[in-house]
């Protein structure tokens, strides 16, 4: 395999392997907790947590872990992260760990972290796993940040921009703008609900599908070929 | 002081049954087991395969990991210490192994079920459909008959979404509608099966 710089490898998992809108992996929080820009934001940090810590110790450990028995080993470590990050979200994030329910947990089963173990970090030395992990983490959360956003804005006309900051003692996700960004549309209510998830997820990919096609016909046609 | 749950369902049993398998149906309203939903629906041979597969090891996965959690990780189980926080990591390594038993089993004694079940198997103990049925379980403090008809009911619901959504995805395709053999056109079919059961539940309520 060429060496890749580290830049290159966090681009690579945000665009050319995204794992949402590319990969089509670990769909249930994407769909799931994407009611609103804050719990995309919670789901997405709580995921890259996990990642970057399963791919430095698959990574690091890789030499040591006996080929019959990996899978087992690798959700033994990610089971360890995932417990880290819901006793550490239910201690100081009460609110963020009520929404995201059971999707803190089934971050174990995520299709993406078992696959970037097995695919990357069990091959890799710990540095291009670092990248890996901070790209892929990024592809994810772009992901979920575009479908939360785009949910909220035509469930409810309005955008709450959050971040995570500490206010009198209490960290929480605090609202940026000291009002919420409202859009001259009509909420449709449906966005908000199980099915505008997946019709908002299946434009979101038919829209990215259409633009790499013009992109595609585009170079053909540079190259020479008509179409 | 944290009390267990007793053995007999004291829930009412039909709302329960009917929550999992229409509105609180696993697949399109709490979306859990979406992998395999998205990846194997262009078939309905497999789809038939997968879901008998998931409705098994959901149902098993219930009765098994129920005494574990209450009469062991509970500070209120033989042990008096407070373990709760190692369930995740119980609960998945339950299923694997009982998965892989499931595996060896089947192998060995039944080949043909084997052929159209055994495969499915192993695409089972990452599915969370099946840790996130145990999940609920402990978190809404079901008995342990509430929990096991849940997980049964949970299964049947798994079932009947993956085969209307199978039916529809291959019958399109068959007829040369290119776009539902992908995953934007299993997203589409999905939007559509979803529509129905949220409208119908939001006029005839339960």
């Amino acid at each position: 395999m060429a060496k890749k710089s580290f830049v290159g490898e966090i681009i690579r998992g945000i665009i050319k392997d995204n794992p949402v809108f590319v990969l089509v992996l670990g769909l249930c929080p994407v769909l799931a907790v994407t009611t609103s820009f804050a719990n995309a934001l919670g789901m997405a940090m709580a995921f890259t947590f996990v990642l970057l810590g399963s791919n430095i110790f698959v990574s690091l450990l890789r030499k040591q872990i006996p080929p019959g028995v990996r899978i087992p080993i690798f959700i033994l470590i990610i089971c360890t992260f995932v417990t880290i990050v819901d006793m550490m979200l239910e201690a100081f994030l009460p609110p963020m760990y009520e929404a995201l329910g059971i999707f803190v947990p089934l971050i174990v089963v995520n299709c993406i972290v078992i696959g970037r173990a097995e695919a990357f970090a069990n091959r890799n030395p710990v540095l291009p796993s670092i990248a890996d992990g901070i790209g892929i983490s990024i592809g994810f959360a772009v992901a979920l940040i575009l479908i939360g956003s785009v949910r909220e804005i035509l469930g409810t006309g309005e955008l709450n921009l959050v971040m995570l900051s500490v206010q009198d003692g209490v960290p929480g996700f605090y609202p940026i703008l000291a009002e919420p960004l409202s859009f001259p549309i009509a909420p449709a209510t449906v966005m908000v609900t199980p099915p505008g998830a997946f019709l908002t997820i299946a434009a979101l990919m038919l829209l990215f599908k259409i633009m790499s096609d013009r992109k595609r016909m585009k170079q053909l046609r540079k190259e020479g070929y008509e179409i | 002081m944290i009390e267990t749950p007793g053995l007999m369902p004291t829930e009412n049993i039909f709302p329960l049954f009917v929550e999992a398998m229409f509105t609180k149906n696993f697949l399109l309203i709490m979306f859990l087991g979406l992998c395999s939903y998205i990846g194997l629906t262009t078939n309905s041979e497999t789809s038939k395969g997968m879901s008998m597969a998931v409705t098994f090891v959901m149902t098993v996965s219930a009765i098994l990991t129920w005494p574990i959690y209450h009469y062991l990780l509970s500070p209120a189980g033989i042990l008096g210490t407070d373990l709760t926080f190692l369930r995740t990591i119980c609960f998945i390594l339950i299923i694997a192994s009982f998965v892989q038993l499931v595996e060896f089993i089947i192998r060995r004694f039944s080949p043909p079920l084997y052929k159209s079940l055994g495969i499915y198997l192993p695409l089972i103990a990452t599915n969370c459909a099946v840790l996130g049925v145990v999940l609920l379980n402990i978190q809404e403090g079901y008995t342990y008959g509430a929990s096991i008809i849940y997980a049964f009911a949970a299964g049947l619901g798994f079932a009947w979404v993956m085969l209307a959504t199978a039916a529809v995805r291959e019958k399109l395709i068959m007829r040369g509608v290119d776009l539902f053999s992908g995953f934007i056109g299993a997203f589409f079919a999905a939007t559509m099966v979803a529509l129905i059961i949220v409208s119908y539940f939001s006029v005839v309520k339960l």
